[in-house]
C-alpha cells in the first residue's frame, strides 16, 4: 500500500513508466479494463477503510509480521557476514504471494467483481489466489502451463480442494508465460464480471505498481525489525527474481537508503553460457512482452525464447519493469545462480537450520552464502526467504533418483 | 494518395463495401503465402492483412496462436514476411497490404529500419496490436517519414476520450473490434456494432472496418451494411489449419470462403 515509504520514490509516472521501462503495451481491447483498475486503485489506496481491511487481513489471516530470523548456524558454517532470513515462508499458504492476492482480491471485492482469474507457474500464486477466493466467496479460475501442472501436482490438487478450477495451458512453451497469455484472453472476454489477479510485479500498468505496493510490507517490516534487532539497517538485502514481486517488495522501501546494497538473484538454470536459463537481466535485452517494456529473453527476430530453471516460479522470460529500471540506474545488482548451486543451498539450509526453502528462494540463499564469505562478521545480509520448500520435495526427490 | 486511401475512395464511389481477409505470413509454410494472397485478391479481397508471426500473441485466440506456431516452426521472421510482400508486389501493384502483428519483432529490427524496409517491400499500413497510441510516438514518426498508414483498433470498451485520440492519430482505416474477446470469438451483435459505428462517425472521416466474430457470408454481409468493410481472419486460418498437410490446396479453399463472403456482401 502507498505509504510514506512509497512516496519517496515517485515512480512509475502517470503512464506507468519506470524510466524507459514499463508502460501499457496491450491491445485496445484491454485498455478500458486497465484504465478502470487504475482509477479504482488510485481511489482505494487513499481510502482508510480499504487500508484498514488490508492491514487487518495481513495481521490476522496471513499472520504478519513475519519474523526476521538470525540464521546463526548457517552464518557459522559459511563464515563471514551474518545472514538473516525474512521468513515469508511462514505466511499463510507458505509464500509471499498471499500479500498481493489479499490486496488484489480486496480490490475485486470493492469493485464488485464476482469472478477472479490468475496465472501461475510453481502454483504458489494460484494457491494464494484460490485461498483468498475461497475466503471471499469468489469464483476462481487458474491458468497453468501443462508442463507446470505436471511438475507441481501437489499445488494443482491444493487449488482444486480450495474450489478453484485449474486450466492446463497447452499453447507455446506450456509454462508461465503462456498461462499469462491465456489469463489475459480470459480477462478480455469476461471483463465485465472478472478481476485478473496478476501474481508478480509485471504486466501492463498499473499492475507492476500495485503488486509492488502490496508486497512492500516485506521491506517495511524488515527495516523496522533490523532497527529493533541489530540497531541499524542491513548492509545488503538479497532476493530471488523471476517476475520479481518478492524482490521489489523487499527492495523498494530501501531504495533511498544508499548504504544498503540490493541484490536480485535470477535463475541461471544450466549456466548463463549454455543459454538454458531464465535470467533476462543478466543475459537478455530490452523488448516488449505482456504489456510492458522490460528486459527479455528473445531471439534475433524478436521471438520470445523458452527458458529453463529447476524452479517453476522463476521460469519466466521477462521481469518486472522496475527491476529493469533499478538495473539501468545501477541502484540494484542482478546476478544469476545455477540449478546446482540452488539445490546445494536448499539442502544446506534444510540441514543446518531446519528450514526448507522453496527452490526459488534457494537461489537467494545460495548467493547470500557466496557473498557472506567475502564480507566481515560485523556485516549483515538479509535474505528474503520468499517461500517454503514443501512443494518442491517431488522435484528434489526426482533429482535424487527417488520415486515417491 | 496512399494505396489504402485510393482503394476506399474507389469503393465509396462505386457504393461497394470492403472485404479484408487476414492470414498469417508463413502459415502453414512460407511457400503458401504469396499464392494465397493472389488467390484472395482474385476472390474479391480489397485489402489484405498479413500477420507477422509472434510467439506470444496475447490478444489473439487459439486459432491464430496456432497459426503463429506453425509459421514459427518454419522460422518465419519479420524479414521473411516483408520478402513475401515484395514478391506479391511483383504481380500486384494495386491491392493494399497491411501488416498486423506485435511490437517486439519491430523493436528488434528498429523503427526506422522497419519502416524503410516495409515501404521498400510495398507494405501500405501497419497495425501493431499491442501498441496503443500513447506508446506509439517513435514508431509513428518513422512510419510517417515513409508515408505508411498506421491503423489502430477501437473496442466496445474504448472510452469516448480515448476514441477521439485514436481517431485523430490513425490513418488508412480504423479497425473496430466487434465483440469483447479475442480473435475468433463468439457471434457479434450487428445492431450494437451499427450503433457504435454511427456514433464513431462523429469523430472521424476514416473508413471503419469491423473484425472479430465474422465467420460466414451472412455475418460479413450484415456487418458491411453498417460499416465500410468486414475483416475476416480466424475462419480462414481454421481452413489453413485443416489443410496444413496438403498445402497445395490452401489457396483455392481459403479463397472459396472469401468469394462466398464477397457475393453475400455484394448481393
Amino acid at each position: 500500500m502507498p505509504t510514506t515509504d512509497n512516496t519517496q520514490v515517485q515512480l512509475p509516472d502517470e503512464n506507468g513508466h519506470f524510466g524507459q521501462f514499463g508502460g501499457r503495451f496491450v491491445s485496445e481491447t484491454l485498455m478500458g479494463a486497465l484504465e478502470e483498475l487504475e482509477e479504482v486503485y488510485k481511489k482505494l489506496s487513499n481510502d482508510p477503510n480499504f487500508q484498514e481491511e488490508f492491514d487487518k487481513d495481513l495481521a490476522h489471516y496471513v499472520g504478519r509480521p513475519s519474523p526476521l530470523y538470525f540464521a546463526e548456524r548457517l552464518t557459522e558454517k559459511v563464515g563471514g557476514a551474518k545472514i538473516y532470513l525474512k521468513r515469508e515462508d511462514l505466511n499463510h499458504t507458505g509464500a509471499h504471494k498471499v500479500n498481493n492476492t489479499i490486496g488484489q482480491a480486496l480490490l475485486a471485492k470493492f469493485m464488485g467483481k464476482p469472478r477472479v482469474i490468475a496465472e501461475t507457474g510453481a502454483g504458489q500464486h494460484g494457491v494464494a489466489s484460490a485461498t483468498v477466493a475461497a475466503r471471499l466467496g469468489l469464483e476462481c479460475k487458474v491458468y497453468m502451463g501443462e508442463e507446470d501442472v505436471r511438475r507441481q501436482a501437489l499445488n494443482v490438487y491444493r487449488m482444486k480442494l480450495l474450489g478453484a478450477e485449474v486450466i492446463p495451458v497447452t499453447s507455446g512453451t506450456k509454462t508461465l508465460k503462456d498461462a499469462m497469455n491465456e489469463a489475459m484472453r480470459d480477462w478480455v472476454t469476461n471483463v465485465d464480471n472478472t478481476f485478473y489477479i496478476i501474481g508478480t510485479a509485471a504486466g501492463p500498468h498499473p499492475y507492476p505498481m500495485l503488486v509492488r505496493d502490496f508486497q512492500c510490507v516485506i521491506g517495511r517490516e524488515t527495516k523496522q525489525q533490523c532497527m529493533n534487532q541489530i540497531g541499524r539497517l542491513p548492509d545488503a538485502v538479497v532476493a530471488c527474481v523471476g517476475g520479481g514481486s518478492n524482490a521489489i517488495g523487499m527492495f523498494h522501501p530501501f531504495i533511498e537508503d544508499e548504504s544498503v546494497r540490493m541484490i536480485g538473484v535470477e535463475a541461471g538454470g544450466h549456466g548463463l553460457e549454455t543459454g538454458e536459463h531464465a535470467a533476462p537481466l543478466s543475459d537478455g535485452r530490452p523488448g516488449v512482452l505482456h504489456g510492458m517494456r522490460t528486459y527479455l529473453m528473445e531471439d534475433d527476430n524478436g521471438q520470445i525464447i523458452g527458458t529453463h530453471s529447476v524452479s517453476a516460479g522463476l521460469d519466466y522470460p521477462g521481469v518486472g519493469p522496475e527491476h529493469s529500471y533499478l538495473k539501468d540506474i545501477n541502484r540494484a545488482e542482478y546476478v544469476a545462480i545455477n540449478d546446482d548451486e540452488a539445490l546445494d543451498a536448499f539442502r544446506t539450509l534444510t540441514q543446518v537450520e531446519g528450514i526448507m526453502p522453496a527452490l526459488e528462494s534457494s537461489h537467494a540463499v545460495a548467493y547470500a552464502m557466496k557473498m557472506a564469505k567475502e564480507m566481515s562478521p560485523d556485516q549483515v545480509i538479509v535474505v528474503n526467504l520468499s517461500g517454503r520448500g514443501d512443494k518442491d520435495i517431488h522435484t528434489v526427490a526426482g533429482i535424487d533418483g527417488i520415486e515417491m | 494518395m496512399s494505396r489504402i486511401e485510393a482503394c476506399f475512395a474507389a469503393m465509396k464511389a462505386e457504393g461497394r463495401k470492403a472485404i479484408v481477409p487476414y492470414v498469417t505470413g508463413g502459415d502453414s509454410n512460407p511457400s503458401v503465402t504469396v499464392p494465397l494472397m493472389h488467390a484472395l485478391v482474385e476472390a474479391g479481397a480489397d485489402v489484405i492483412e498479413l500477420g507477422v508471426p509472434f510467439s506470444d500473441p496475447m490478444a489473439d485466440g487459439p486459432v491464430i496462436q496456432l497459426a503463429c506456431e506453425r509459421a514459427l516452426e518454419h522460422g518465419t521472421s519479420l524479414t521473411d514476411v516483408l520478402a513475401m510482400v515484395a514478391q506479391f508486389r511483383e504481380q500486384d501493384q494495386t491491392t493494399p497490404v497491411v501488416l498486423m502483428g506485435y511490437l517486439n519483432p519491430i523493436e528488434v529490427m528498429g523503427y526506422e529500419t522497419f519502416s524503410k524496409n516495409a515501404k521498400a517491400a510495398g507494405v501500405d499500413g501497419v497495425l501493431v496490436v499491442d501498441m496503443p497510441p500513447v506508446e506509439s510516438a517513435g514508431l509513428m514518426a518513422a512510419m510517417k517519414a515513409e508515408s505508411l498508414d498506421i491503423i489502430f483498433l477501437i473496442a466496445p470498451t474504448t472510452s469516448p476520450k480515448r476514441r477521439k485520440a485514436i481517431c485523430e492519430q490513425g490513418s488508412g482505416y480504423l479497425y473496430y473490434v466487434s465483440v469483447k474477446g479475442v480473435t475468433g470469438s463468439k457471434a457479434l451483435n450487428v445492431d450494437e456494432v451499427g450503433a457504435y459505428i454511427s456514433d464513431m462517425r462523429q469523430d472521424t472521416d476514416l473508413p471503419i472496418c469491423v473484425g472479430f466474430g465474422i465467420r460466414d457470408g451472412q455475418s460479413a454481409a450484415a456487418v458491411s451494411k453498417v460499416s465500410d468493410g468486414a475483416i475476416v481472419g480466424s475462419v480462414l486460418v481454421n481452413q489453413i489449419a485443416e489443410l496444413a498437410n496438403t498445402p497445395g490446396k490452401i489457396p483455392a479453399a481459403v479463397a472459396g470462403i472469401v468469394k462466398e463472403m464477397r457475393q453475400a456482401i455484394d448481393a
